[in-house]
């Protein structure tokens, strides 16, 4: 119940922001976000292949006027790298949140190499990197890194770590 | 494959005004289409990308959502879609009825060296982004058929593959600094400064 609170305080503080696309790779710690993203007439959601694809949406989004988020995993951020000169280069926002993996009670070795390396990694790339470690927290730190990507023209991204989201639980 | 790709992107971009809900929104992928759009004569609804390479189609689609009652056409090249293939997918799940792509095929990475690309290889993008779900596809190979198909890239969700001949043209270079670019194109959308 009290994930399905915060995540809920999320979407409203997107919509607050005035956010009309969700561009996403699925994942289970966005799944809420995504299920009100298709519920929501006034939202367009999109289901994207490869997570470069959504900042290429939101440039497009904001040549047009609107706002957009990104939804995606840790591991999704290696994909962005060279897209995001596209945003920088033309002083345009573009605002992401991102579930971590392999930081936290994580089994799957594979998504240890990327999520140890996001925060760095869009640091270098020039986007600013804001983190939730607590429930209490996230929707006001959701809500105030969307004003500082749209009001202030920039790349922000939103970092929800393992520990608040939950590991993921493999059962053999 | 002899058509002119100066001659081809002259005739597409002829008459932008005259384009259901107002001047057409052209995004044109990095390297010869930006400079064929440039060459065809510089606008500020035209928005060249420089690099962000395999994002053009996805900007397409992002502007196509946000402007549902305008026109955008992409204009890039088969590298360029070849990089960003996934976007025909993820475009034709969406089925934004006032976007098309207009792929300029000349087989070739020509701004690399003209390496061949995957197309003159096997690739049929055409039969890609069908496969993908886009209704409309169409493969032209005659300039006799461009006066045509700029008419339905215009009225249609239409993804066009145009056989382009791999000579070489002068280069023209239209304006490169995005931030201009991206404010010129909302002003002439009339949007506010956010």
């Amino acid at each position: 119940m009290t994930e399905t609170t915060w995540q809920d305080g999320v979407y409203a503080a997107l919509k607050a922001a005035g956010v009309r696309q969700i561009g996403y790779v699925p994942d289970a710690g966005h799944a809420r976000l995504i299920e009100r993203a298709h519920a929501d007439n006034d939202m367009a959601a999109v289901v994207l292949t490869t997570e470069e694809e959504g900042i290429a949406l939101s440039a497009g989004a904001y040549l047009g006027g609107q706002r957009t988020a990104l939804l995606m995993q840790s591991s999704g951020v290696g994909n962005c790298i060279n897209m995001l000169s596209l945003p920088i280069n033309c002083r345009m926002p573009f605002f992401t949140i991102v579930t971590m993996r392999g930081e936290w009670g994580e089994f799957n070795p594979w998504q240890v190499p990327m999520g140890s390396a996001t925060e760095t990694v869009l640091t270098a790339a020039g986007v600013h990197v804001r983190r939730a470690e607590r429930a209490d927290e996230v929707v006001d730190l959701v809500a105030a890194s969307a004003r500082f990507a749209f009001d202030s023209c920039i790349p922000v991204a939103v970092l929800l770590s393992q520990k608040l989201i939950g590991a993921k639980v493999w059962v053999k | 494959m002899t058509l002119d790709r100066r001659a081809v992107v002259a005739e597409l971009l002829r008459d932008t005004a005259e384009t259901p809900g107002g001047e057409l929104l052209v995004v044109t992928g990095l390297g010869s289409a930006t400079y064929d759009a440039g060459a065809a004569g510089d606008r500020p609804e035209n928005f060249y990308l420089w690099g962000a390479m395999g994002g053009a189609a996805m900007i397409g689609l992002g502007l196509a959502l946000a402007q549902p009652d305008r026109r955008i056409l992409v204009v890039t090249g088969d590298g360029e879609a070849l990089m960003g293939m996934g976007a025909l997918s993820t475009i034709a799940a969406k089925r934004p009825p006032n976007l098309s792509i207009a792929v300029l095929d000349n087989a070739q990475f020509g701004e690399t060296g003209h390496q061949s690309s995957h197309t003159g290889l096997g690739t049929d993008l055409a039969a890609v982004a069908a496969g993908c779900g886009w209704l409309a596809t169409t493969t032209v190979t005659a300039m006799a058929d461009i006066p045509a198909l700029r008419i339905r890239l215009r009225h249609e969700a239409l993804f066009a593959v145009i056989r382009i001949s791999p000579a070489e043209v002068p280069r023209f270079l239209p304006i490169r600094d995005g931030a201009r670019l991206t404010t010129r194109f909302r002003d002439a959308l009339g949007l506010p400064i956010d």
